[in-house]
C-alpha cells in the first residue's frame, strides 16, 4: 500500500496519530501537498461520507474520522497556503438566528472540510447580518444555511434578502439545509440548491462553486 | 398511590402523556428561546398542560426539564439556577395531579458528545446529571424518565447518576432510534438488542423508545425490545414525521390514527403508551379511550 493509501486508510480508522505521522512522512517525501491532500485525507473522508450515508457507520466513526483528517490538514495548511494552492472554494456556514442545533451543521462543515472547501464556522444562532458580513468579508463563494426548527426557517429567507439588497446574489450562492428544509422551500425562498445530507452537501457545493 | 412499577409489573397499562415541546411552541414559545426558562417566568402555563393531559386521561405526567440539566443550561446562561428551575418545574405538575397521576422527571440528553469523539468528560456528564436529579428528587417527583437518548453511555451515566441519589427511585430509560435499510439504529450506532441489554444492567426498571418515528415503527421498535429484554416497556411515539404544510409545521397521525394502533402496541408487549412531538391531550384521550 502506498502512503497516500495508508493515510487514507488511517483516516477511516479515525487513528489521527497515524494520520499525522504519515501525512509527516509524505511531506519529508517531497509529495506535492495537494496530492496528499487529494488522495490521502479527500479519498479517505469521501468513503467516510459514503459510508455514512449507506448507515454501515454513525456519528462517532465520523467524528473520529474528522480528527484524524484536521490532524493531517494542519500539517498540510502552511505548505499549501505557502505554495498559493488554492483550496477547493470558500464557504461560511452556520445554524440560523434562533436556532442552537449544530449537529448537522457540524456534519456539513467536517464534509466539505473533507473535500478541500475551507469553511467558515459562525456556529450556531447566527443573524443574517453576521452571514453576509462575514461571506463579504472572506470573499467567500457560498454560504451554507442550517435550521432544524420550522419556526427558524424564514431566517433563510431573510439572508437572501440582504444579499439581494447589498447587490451580492450573484457573487454569493446559499445553499441551505436541515430536518425541515426541503427543494420545494428552497425554489420558494430563491436558495441556489437544497442539500439533503452532508454528503450532498459536498456535491451541491461542488456544483455551485468548485474549481477544478 | 401504589407504585407505578408493582402496577406494570402485575400487568396493567398505563397511559403517559404527550409532547410538551410543540405544546410549547404553539402557546408561544420562541425558537431559540430556552423553554425550561419558562418554568421561572410562567409556571401556570406548564401547570396548565400537565392538567390538559391529567384531563386527557394520563396517569403520567412529565416535568418541563427535559434540557434542565446544568451541561445544556449553561448553553442558555441559566445553568446557575439549575436547582430552581428543576424545583419549579415538579411543582407546576403536582399543582395540577396532586397525588392522582405519577409525576414523571423528563431527563433529556445534555447535547455535548463524549469523549473520544467529542469534547467531554464522562465525569463532568454525570456531575451534570447528577445535579439535576438531586433537585427533581428533591421536589418529590414519582420517577425519573431518561429519554431521547442517542449515546448508550450517556444514557448510563444518567442512569447511574440518578442511582447515586436514589438507590429505590424507579427509573425509565428510552432512546431514540431512525429507521434504516438494516434496522433501527440511534445517530450514534446503538441498536436494539444493545440498548436493551445495557439499560437493564445499569439499573433501568423500565425501558423503551421515545421520539423520532412514527406508531408504526415504534410498534415494530416495541417487538424488537421484548424479544431482548424481560423489563417492562415504554413507548412515545411522534405522531408521525412532521410536514411542511403553507409554511406551517404539521405532524400527520391524528388521534384517532394513533389510537388505532393502540392495540398493536399492547399485543407487542408495551406497558406504558404515551406520545412525543406533535401528540396533543386528543392523541392522550383517543389512547386512554382505545385501551379502555
Amino acid at each position: 500500500m502506498g502512503i497516500l493509501e495508508q493515510i487514507s486508510a488511517s483516516l477511516q480508522k479515525g487513528n489521527d496519530t497515524h494520520v499525522a505521522e504519515l501525512t509527516r512522512r509524505a511531506i519529508e517525501k517531497k509529495l506535492p501537498p495537494k496530492q496528499i491532500l487529494d488522495d490521502g485525507l479527500i479519498g479517505g473522508m469521501a468513503v467516510i461520507g459514503e459510508r455514512f450515508k449507506a448507515h454501515e457507520i454513525f456519528l462517532p466513526q465520523v467524528l473520529l474520522a474528522a480528527r484524524a483528517m484536521y490532524a493531517g490538514m494542519d500539517l498540510l495548511k502552511p505548505l499549501m497556503i505557502r505554495e498559493n494552492i488554492p483550496t477547493s472554494g470558500k464557504v461560511v456556514i452556520g445554524s440560523v438566528q434562533g436556532d442552537l442545533h449544530d449537529i448537522g451543521k457540524n456534519l456539513v462543515a467536517i464534509m466539505l472540510k473533507g473535500a478541500g472547501f475551507e469553511v467558515i464556522d459562525l456556529g450556531s444562532d447566527v443573524t443574517p447580518e453576521q452571514f453576509v458580513s462575514a461571506a463579504e468579508k472572506e470573499e467567500a463563494g457560498a454560504i451554507g444555511l442550517s435550521a432544524l426548527l420550522t419556526t427558524t426557517m424564514p431566517v433563510m429567507k431573510q439572508v437572501i434578502d440582504l444579499l439581494r439588497e447589498r447587490r451580492l446574489l450573484s457573487k454569493i450562492k446559499v445553499i441551505i439545509g436541515g430536518a425541515p428544509v426541503t427543494q420545494k422551500f428552497a425554489d420558494q425562498i430563491g436558495a441556489d440548491a437544497y442539500a439533503f445530507d452532508g454528503v450532498s452537501a459536498v456535491e451541491r457545493v461542488k456544483a455551485l462553486i468548485g474549481r477544478e | 398511590m401504589r407504585s407505578i412499577l408493582d402496577r406494570v409489573r402485575q400487568g396493567e397499562i398505563l397511559v403517559a402523556d404527550g409532547a410538551m415541546g410543540t405544546m410549547l411552541f404553539s402557546r408561544g414559545l420562541k425558537a431559540g428561546d430556552c423553554p425550561e426558562a419558562l418554568n421561572l417566568t410562567k409556571p401556570a402555563l406548564l401547570t396548565e398542560i400537565a392538567q390538559a393531559y391529567f384531563d386527557a386521561g394520563a396517569e403520567i405526567i412529565q416535568t418541563n426539564t427535559f434540557g434542565a440539566s446544568p451541561l445544556r443550561l449553561a448553553d442558555y446562561s441559566l445553568a446557575d439556577q439549575t436547582e430552581e428551575i428543576n424545583r419549579k418545574a415538579v411543582k407546576a405538575v403536582r399543582q395540577a395531579v396532586g397525588q392522582q397521576a405519577y409525576v414523571s422527571a423528563s431527563c433529556g440528553p445534555s447535547a455535548k458528545i463524549l469523549k473520544p469523539y467529542g469534547d467531554t468528560k464522562p465525569e463532568a456528564m454525570f456531575e451534570s446529571f447528577k445535579r439535576q436529579v438531586s433537585a427533581l428528587i428533591d421536589a418529590g417527583v414519582d420517577i425519573i424518565c431518561v429519554e431521547t437518548m442517542t449515546d448508550l453511555t450517556e444514557a448510563s451515566l444518567a442512569i447511574e447518576a440518578t442511582r447515586a441519589v436514589s438507590a429505590t427511585i424507579p427509573v425509565m430509560a428510552t432512546m431514540t432510534f431512525d429507521a434504516t435499510p438494516k434496522g433501527f439504529f440511534t445517530v450514534m450506532g446503538v441498536d436494539i438488542e444493545t440498548a436493551a441489554a445495557r439499560l437493564a444492567t445499569i439499573g433501568a426498571d423500565i425501558i423503551g423508545s421515545n421520539c423520532g418515528n412514527g406508531i408504526n415503527n415504534m410498534i415494530k421498535i416495541a417487538r424488537r425490545f421484548r424479544k431482548h429484554t424481560k423489563l417492562p416497556l415504554l413507548i412515545q411515539s411522534n405522531a408521525g414525521l412532521p410536514e411542511i404544510e403553507d409554511g406551517v409545521l404539521v405532524y400527520p397521525e391524528t388521534p384517532e390514527y394513533m389510537a388505532g394502533k393502540a392495540k398493536d402496541l399492547i399485543d407487542a408487549g408495551v406497558s406504558i403508551i404515551g406520545g412525543c412531538c406533535g401528540t396533543t391531550p386528543e392523541h392522550i384521550r383517543a389512547i386512554r379511550q382505545a385501551i379502555e
